[in-house]
C-alpha cells in the first residue's frame, strides 16, 4: 500500500539531488522510496546503494528516527506521513 | 601511503632551497590531504564529514617519505611533556592552539595487579590522570579545538556520552570558544555539572547516544559550527594516536606486546594501531608484532561479536549497560576498529557489568587507580583474555584506562562498604577495631 512521505537529503547529498533537502516520495516500503528516489536521480542513487541492491554501510535511514537496522532494514514498512531521513553514518565521541 | 616530495621538489632547486623548504613543512605541519578509507578520493585539509563519493570516513593522510629523518625520537624528547610533544605527527597547520597540557599521562607499571593475575609485564596506561578533564579525549579535543581556530570557527560542538562533552567545555572556555553540546538526558550527575560549570550551552536529548549522534549529524547540516566529532572528525580522531605515541615512548620506545583498548564509537582502537605502525614505520621502534584487543561491555559488543564472528561487519546493537561512555549501539568506526584487531592478531572480550564492576575495585585496590566502568571494562576484558589463553601471562600487556571514576561514583557507591559511625572516645575506637578483628600493635604506656 503506497504512502507519500517526506525524504529529508543531508547536505554531502543535496548536489545529486537536484538542491533539495526534502522530497516528497511514494513507497510502501522504504527500499520502494529509496528506489524511486534513485530512479529519478540516479547520481543520488549510486551513493545510495551498493551494486548488489543493498545499502551503502556508510549511509543510515531513519523512519522517524528509528534507525531501519532495527527495523525491517529496506523492507520496513511506511504509512502516509512518516518521516524518512538520510545521514551519513558518521561515528561517535 | 607515502607521498614523495614533487610539489616541493619543481620549486627546491639545491641544498639551501630544499633545507629551508623542510623547516617551512615541519613548521606547518607534514599533513597532506584527507583520503577516503572506502575508495581513496583525496581532499584538501578543509572541515569534513564524509567522502562526498561514498560517504566513507575520511582520514588525515601524511608526507611519511619527509618525515623519516626528521622526526625522531630525540626531537620529539626535547618536545614538551604534553601530547604536543608529537605535533609533527599531528595535522596542525602551526603551533599548538589548545591543551598545552594535555596528555603525557603516566605509564604506570602495575606490578601489584599483575602479581594477583599471574601476568609478569603489566602496564597500564592511565588517562583518569588527563588534564584538564580526566579522560582520553582531552587529546582529541586539543587537536580538534586548535582545527576549530585555524578554520576560523567560533563555536565548536559534539555529541557525547559524558566525557567528550566535559573535555569540549573546559577546552573552549580556556580558548574563549562558544560551545553548544549535545547528550542523553540521563547521563551521571558528575558528567553534567562538570561540563556546565564551564558555561556551554549544554542540550539534553530524550534517548540515547546513537539518537544525540544522528541529530548531531543534522546540526552538523545547518550550521556553521566545528562540530568536533563530526565535521572536524579526520583532525580529531589523530588525537588519540598520542595515547598510542606515549605508551611506546614511556616504555623505552618498545611496543608492548598486547594492548587491550576499549570500544565505543570505535576511534581510539585503530589510531593506537596506526600510532604503532607509525612509529614502526619512521623507524622509532622495532617492529615486533604487537596485538590490539577490543574490550567491551556485553550490554553493548557489536565489535567483539563482530570479532568473534570472524572479523565480519558488526550488526549494530541497543546498548544495554551501566559503561555509559562505552555503550554506543552503532559505532560508526566500528568496521576499523575490527580490521585493526584482525590486521594485528588480536582479539576481543566482552564483560558483565558486574565484572566491570568488580575490574574497577580491584584496579583500585591494587594500584590505587579510580578508573570509569569503561576502564574496567578493559581490565575485565584484559583478565577474560589471559584466561582464554589469548594474553599468554609472560608477554607484555598494556591496560588503557580512558577516564576516571570520580565522574560516575553512582555505579560504584552501592556495592562500597558502609563505614561506620562512632563517638569520639578511643574507648568507642579500640572496641571497633577489635571487633573487626584489625591487627594494631598497640604502644607503650
Amino acid at each position: 500500500m503506497a504512502a507519500t512521505v517526506t525524504v529529508q537529503i543531508p547536505t554531502a547529498l543535496r548536489v545529486h539531488a537536484g538542491d533539495n533537502a526534502k522530497l516528497e516520495l511514494s513507497g510502501g516500503t522504504v527500499g520502494e522510496v529509496l528506489r524511486e528516489l534513485s530512479s529519478r536521480f540516479p547520481a543520488l542513487g549510486k551513493r545510495l546503494f551498493k551494486a548488489d541492491g543493498q545499502l551503502n554501510r556508510y549511509v543510515n535511514v531513519f523512519v522517524n528516527d528509528e534507525d531501519i537496522r532495527f527495523l525491517q532494514n529496506l523492507d520496513t514498512a511506511i504509512s502516509a506521513g512518516d518521516g524518512v531521513a538520510i545521514v551519513p553514518a558518521i561515528a561517535g565521541g | 601511503m607515502s607521498y614523495g616530495l614533487t610539489a616541493f621538489g619543481a620549486l627546491a632547486r639545491n641544498e639551501a632551497d630544499r633545507e629551508e623548504t623542510l623547516q617551512e613543512q615541519t613548521r606547518k605541519g607534514f599533513a597532506k590531504a584527507l583520503r577516503c578509507k572506502e575508495c581513496g578520493t583525496e581532499y584538501a585539509l578543509e572541515p569534513r564529514t564524509a567522502c562526498d563519493d561514498c560517504l566513507g570516513p575520511v582520514e588525515v593522510a601524511y608526507d611519511y617519505a619527509a618525515m623519516r629523518g626528521r622526526v625522531t625520537r630525540e626531537r620529539i624528547e626535547a618536545g614538551p611533556r604534553s601530547l604536543w610533544r608529537y605535533r609533527e605527527l599531528l595535522p596542525v597547520s602551526g603551533a599548538p592552539l589548545a591543551g598545552l597540557r594535555s596528555g603525557w599521562t603516566p605509564l604506570v607499571k602495575a606490578e601489584r595487579l599483575a602479581a594477583e593475575l599471574g601476568i609478569r609485564e603489566l602496564y597500564v596506561k592511565d588517562d583518569s590522570a588527563n588534564y584538564p578533564t580526566f579522560s582520553y579525549k582531552d587529546r582529541v579535543v586539543s587537536v580538534a579545538l586548535t582545527k576549530a581556530i585555524e578554520f576560523g570557527f567560533d563555536t565548536v560542538g559534539c555529541a557525547s556520552t559524558g566525557n567528550l562533552a566535559h573535555s569540549v567545555a573546559a577546552h573552549a572556555a580556556a580558548c574563549g570558544l562558544r560551545a553548544v553540546i549535545m547528550i542523553p538526558h540521563d547521563l551521571e550527575e558528575g558528567k553534567i555539572v562538570g561540563t556546565l560549570v564551564f558555561g556551554p550551552r549544554l542540550v539534553k536529548i530524550r534517548g540515547n547516544y546513537d539518537d544525540v549522534n544522528r541529530l548531531c549529524s543534522q546540526i552538523a547540516d545547518r550550521y556553521r559550527w566545528a562540530i568536533v566529532n563530526v565535521n572536524l572528525r579526520p583532525y580529531y580522531t589523530e588525537g588519540a594516536k598520542t595515547h598510542g605515541f606515549e605508551i611506546a615512548e614511556q616504555l623505552g620506545w618498545r611496543l608492548p606486546k598486547h594492548t587491550v583498548v576499549p570500544v565505543a564509537g570505535g576511534t581510539i582502537l585503530p589510531k593506537i594501531w596506526k600510532a604503532y605502525r607509525e612509529l614502526v614505520e619512521l623507524g622509532l621502534v622495532e617492529d615486533e608484532g604487537p596485538r590490539i584487543h577490543a574490550a567491551q561491555a556485553e550490554g553493548c559488543s557489536p565489535v567483539v561479536r563482530a570479532i568473534e564472528a570472524g572479523f565480519v561487519p558488526f550488526t549494530p546493537q541497543k546498548p544495554r549497560t551501566i559503561a555509559r561512555s562505552i555503550a554506543i549501539g552503532s559505532p560508526a568506526d566500528g568496521d576499523y576498529a575490527v580490521g585493526a584487531v584482525r590486521d594485528s592478531g588480536g582479539y576481543g572480550a566482552a564483560a558483565t557489568d558486574e565484572e566491570i564492576l568488580d575490574a574497577v575495585e580491584l584496579l583500585a585496590r591494587t594500584e590505587g587507580i579510580f578508573t570509569e566502568p569503561a576502564g574496567g571494562t578493559t581490565l575485565a576484558a584484559t583478565i577474560k583474555l589471559i584466561r582464554a589463553g589469548r594474553i599468554p601471562k609472560d608477554e607484555s600487556v598494556c591496560v588503557c584506562v580512558t577516564g576516571n571514576g570520580l565522574k560516575s561514583i553512582e555505579v560504584q557507591a552501592g556495592r562500597l562498604p558502609e563505614a561506620p559511625v562512632i563517638e569520639a572516645k578511643i574507648d568507642d575506637f579500640a572496641a571497633l577495631i577489635e571487633a573487626a578483628g584489625v591487627s594494631a600493635e598497640r604502644l607503650a604506656g
